[in-house]
């Protein structure tokens, strides 16, 4: 018997390196990735909750999630594509034209 | 008390943990795109666990079998090589990183004081087709239908963002 | 019970004379305009003798109530018209010398391009006049009062193109606005005390209450406020400055309104509140004070004045200051009487030089004129009767009314004022016909005659460019004027003009004891002494005419021998004892100077500007700061999304505890 806990801090661990690899990592597509991680952990958490509630919905939003991820890794990676062929580059830094 | 729920979650864990710290520590997106595939298995073992079958399968088949294919596609397409070391921005580490660990922080104790002897059985939820179906198209018909809706613009929005644009010229002529 | 007089068109006909001429004066004929405002004063004085005709027939004082203006409270004003016999003089005097100045105008003015300008503010100086002069109450007298001053400001600086015009209108309109200030706190008191500004009203407040003999009081104090704007109005000692500086406006102007009608306002307004000053000797005292030693001051000014037209202010001054000496000691019907007999000759003095300095060419210093009655004859007959007027001989109208006031200062007042009334007489005298030396006999100084001849076109009409005659419509008016300043005074032999103005100025509270010892002198001693005061004052006349003769017409070389010998003192008195100067230096500067450094550069520049300026600039230093905040780096915002998430996370935290 697992208490919730562990599940929770799990997913906390995973969404903070999520969170760690967004701020960290320079390369775009590998910021993608770690916004994939923060959603994964989120998911471990909703599935978690979902047994300790005893509320199937958990279940079915885990679900919708993962179709929200799915859309959003395609568009975003199609505009990374069209980004690439402008600036020729994959470094987040040196894209920064959106300033003052 | 050490039950096979236990022993079987902390492996899992141990895989996940392992598997996000190595998708920072890498340097070669691709490596991290499979650290992420051994992150996701994890996962789903880790649903297995809990007794959500339906999800666990979506994980493997939608998260790891296609939007991961999807992101080693885009490495192999734009041929990213190497992360080159600029210098970034400050701010993201002296604040964010931070911020980031006070978040954690506070959240872990909040966790950790909070919750008491409660315990989850193992494959303790239904996760049967039948009453995922009846959830599914039954309770949540709306978010259903709307999130069909939303991946079918995000193909056709992925198209025209991604085709060259000379593509999208003879496109206009015909 | 009355008809209805219908008092209201009297200032309304000049009002809508100066509206026509105003608007469609511009493209209007010389004629049309002159038709209208002609028009417009004569309607005017047309229906004043109406008025007048009708006048025994009504029941007094006639009331015409028009609207409601003010209903605060207790306090009520409204637009109303009051009719009396002191009102009925004034209306007379300012609708029959203002028709005749009109007239005058039409022939001085011809060649002027704004022709129509000069009308429609005439006429609207006739509206406002006349609104001083019938009005029931101080507040609407005010709004003549005011309206006067506008006018005078206007035609002062007609010529605004003038720096000196145009600067000599702002000194006018300034310093009459010191004296208003003092008549506004005035009429502050009489609303605070007696709640109510309409003559009447007040009037019957004021009558119970007692002469404060003893020390100053409220009425003391309302009335050394109204005197002071009358000072200012009627170019007293301290604030007469601006009347010689109007000089700069044309003749006409001076005429109507620096001699004969607004300058008068003052003397008028005194009169009219004769009820507080009869209460508050102090104040009455001051009045007297005030006015005899503005007659003399300026008498000895216009001694040595060699421009034409500034030898005329200062008389008025000094006048004027004979009418205030009349008010001063209680003989309100007397100052009245002068006011009339003064607007007939100073008019016609002002006509006259206008007459004058139109003849021979827009010149008015007297040194380059001379022997000029050849040249002009009608105006020199009347200006010569205006003279002698004015000098106190008899029979003429100035003689009685400043005979009059010379009496009853003697025997009302003291005779201190009697003496420096007396020799001013003898100074007014002396410059009078100094003047009328200078200008009218002997040589013509002015350009060489030869040279006129051969220029030709020395000032426009002439062909031979020498001094010539002013066309009729020019010399009508001076004749009328001086045939009134022939036989005006008659009215007031056998003391008729007193006994018709006794109902306005009967006094219910007993005079101090000084003036009822001087009446009972009066009534015992009597006749004798007003024929040995009369003697002298005469005398004293016939003296300055005299030594003028001397100086100016047998012996010219001795008035250089003379101002040689007093030096510095004639120096001071040619520059007019350096009163202007000392108001600049006194007043003028120090307030000049503490606008400039306080007001301007410390407030505006230095508090309000700094305050906009430094806020605009303090939000442009934030902004500098913050717009690094938005560098387009996605990990700096990513960075600043993680740190605001651990915020709101600690925040929720924190709650839950608590609670």
């Amino acid at each position: 018997m697992v208490p919730l806990s562990y599940y929770l801090v799990l997913s906390g661990i995973l969404f903070a390196c999520g969170v760690a690899g967004f701020l960290i990592k320079r390369n775009i597509i590998t910021i993608f990735m770690s916004i994939e991680l923060m959603l994964n952990g989120v998911n471990l958490s909703f599935v978690a909750f979902a047994v300790h509630w005893h509320a199937l919905a958990g279940q079915i939003f885990v679900f919708f999630v993962m179709v929200v991820a799915a859309a959003e890794a395609a568009v975003g990676l199609a505009i990374i594509i069209a980004v690439y062929r402008t600036r020729e580059t994959l470094n987040v830094d040196q894209v920064n034209l959106l300033k003052l | 008390m050490l039950s096979l729920h236990l022993i079987l979650f902390l492996a899992f864990g141990a895989v996940c943990v392992a598997g996000a710290v190595n998708l920072l520590a890498q340097t070669h997106p691709i490596n991290s795109a499979l650290s992420l595939i051994a992150v996701m298995a994890a996962l789903a073992g880790e649903y297995l666990l809990l007794g959500a079958e339906f999800v666990a399968a979506v994980q493997v088949i939608v998260y790891a079998g296609a939007i991961m294919v999807l992101f080693v596609f885009t490495i192999m397409l734009l041929n990213a090589g190497v992360e080159e070391h600029t210098k970034g921005s400050r701010v993201a580490i002296v604040i964010g990183v931070p911020g980031l660990l006070i978040g954690s922080v506070l959240l872990a104790w909040v966790v950790l004081h909070r919750s008491g002897t409660e315990a989850v059985a193992m494959g303790a939820l239904p996760g049967d087709p039948r009453t995922i179906g009846q959830l599914l198209f039954h309770d949540f018909l709306l978010p259903f239908e709307v999130t069909s809706v939303l991946i079918l613009i995000a193909i056709m929005g992925a198209v025209v963002l991604a085709s060259k644009p000379e593509a999208i010229q003879k496109r206009k002529e015909h | 019970m009355n008809h209805p007089l219908h008092l209201w068109l009297i200032p309304l006909l000049p009002l809508a004379g100066a509206a026509i001429n105003g608007f469609f004066g511009k493209k209007a004929s010389r004629q049309g305009v002159s038709a209208v405002a002609l028009l417009g004063s004569g309607a005017a004085f047309a229906m004043a003798f109406f008025v007048a005709v009708r006048f025994s027939s009504l029941s007094l004082p006639y009331q015409e109530v028009f609207a409601h203006w003010i209903r605060s409270g207790n306090f009520s004003v409204d637009f109303a018209f009051y009719l009396d016999q002191l009102s009925l003089v004034m209306l007379l005097v300012v609708t029959g010398v203002g028709f005749l100045i009109h007239v005058y105008s039409v022939g001085y003015m011809w060649e002027d391009p704004s022709f129509y300008r000069f009308f429609a503010y005439l006429n609207l100086f006739m509206f406002f006049m006349l609104t001083l002069v019938l009005a029931s109450n101080y507040l609407l007298m005010f709004i003549g009062w005011e309206g006067v001053g506008l006018a005078s400001y206007l035609l002062i600086g007609f010529w605004f193109t003038k720096d000196s015009a145009a600067s000599a209108g702002k000194k006018a309109f300034i310093v009459n606005r010191i004296g208003d200030f003092g008549f506004l706190i005035g009429l502050f008191l009489l609303i605070q005390h007696f709640g109510s500004l309409n003559f009447q009203r007040v009037f019957e407040m004021v009558r119970p209450l007692p002469a404060e003999t003893s020390g100053a009081g409220l009425l003391t104090a309302i009335g050394i406020l109204l005197m002071v704007g009358a000072c200012g109005k009627s170019a007293q000692i301290p604030l007469y400055v601006w009347l010689p500086d109007a000089m700069e406006g044309p003749t006409p102007v001076s005429a109507l309104i620096h001699a004969a009608t607004m300058v008068t306002a003052g003397v008028y307004m005194i009169s009219r509140s004769h009820v507080i000053f009869e209460r508050a000797p102090i104040a009455l005292t001051a009045v007297a004070i005030i006015g005899t030693l503005t007659a003399f001051f300026a008498a000895t000014i216009g001694v040595a004045q060699t421009d034409i037209k500034k030898v005329l202010a200062y008389s008025t001054v000094s006048q004027l200051g004979y009418m205030f000496m009349a008010c001063g000691v209680g003989a309100f019907s007397a100052g009245i009487f002068h006011l009339m007999t003064h607007a007939f000759f100073k008019g016609l003095l002002f006509l006259a030089a206008g007459s004058v300095i139109h003849g021979v060419g827009s010149e008015q210093d007297m040194r380059k004129m001379g022997g000029l009655r050849s040249y002009m004859p009608w105006t020199f007959l009347t200006m010569g009767i205006a003279t002698l007027a004015i000098a106190g001989i008899p029979p003429l109208a100035g003689f009685w009314s400043k005979d009059e006031i010379l009496w009853k200062v003697y025997s009302q007042g003291s005779w201190v004022f009697w003496l420096i009334g007396v020799i001013t007489a003898l100074i007014t005298s002396f410059y009078m016909f100094r003047l009328m030396y200078m200008t009218f006999a002997g040589d013509y100084r002015g350009q060489d005659e030869h040279e006129l001849v051969v220029a030709g076109r020395a000032h426009g009409h002439d062909a031979h460019g020498l001094p010539h005659e002013s066309p009729a419509v020019m010399l009508v008016p001076l004749i009328i004027l001086a045939v009134l300043s022939l036989v005006g005074g008659l009215v007031g032999i056998g003391d008729r003009f007193e006994h018709f103005l006794a109902p306005v100025f009967e006094q219910s509270v007993p005079l101090s004891a000084a003036a009822e010892a001087s009446s009972a002198i009066a009534e015992t001693g009597g006749r004798g002494t007003e024929w040995l005061l009369m003697g002298i004052s005469v005398t004293l006349a016939f003296l300055g005419w005299y030594l003028a003769y001397l100086l100016y017409s047998k012996k010219p070389e001795l008035p250089q021998k003379i101002a040689g010998a007093l030096g510095g003192f004639y120096n001071a008195v040619v520059h007019k004892y350096y009163i202007d100067e000392l108001y600049a230096a006194v007043f003028i500067k120090p307030l000049i100077d503490g606008s400039t450094r306080i007001l301007w550069h410390g407030v505006d520049q230095g508090i309000i500007d700094a305050v906009v300026n430094e806020s605009a600039e303090g939000a442009r230093h934030v902004s500098d700061e913050v717009r690094h905040m938005q560098s387009g780096n996605l990990r700096s915002y990513a960075g600043w999304i993680a740190a605001g998430a651990a915020a709101v996370i600690a925040y929720m935290i924190w709650i839950w505890v608590k609670a």
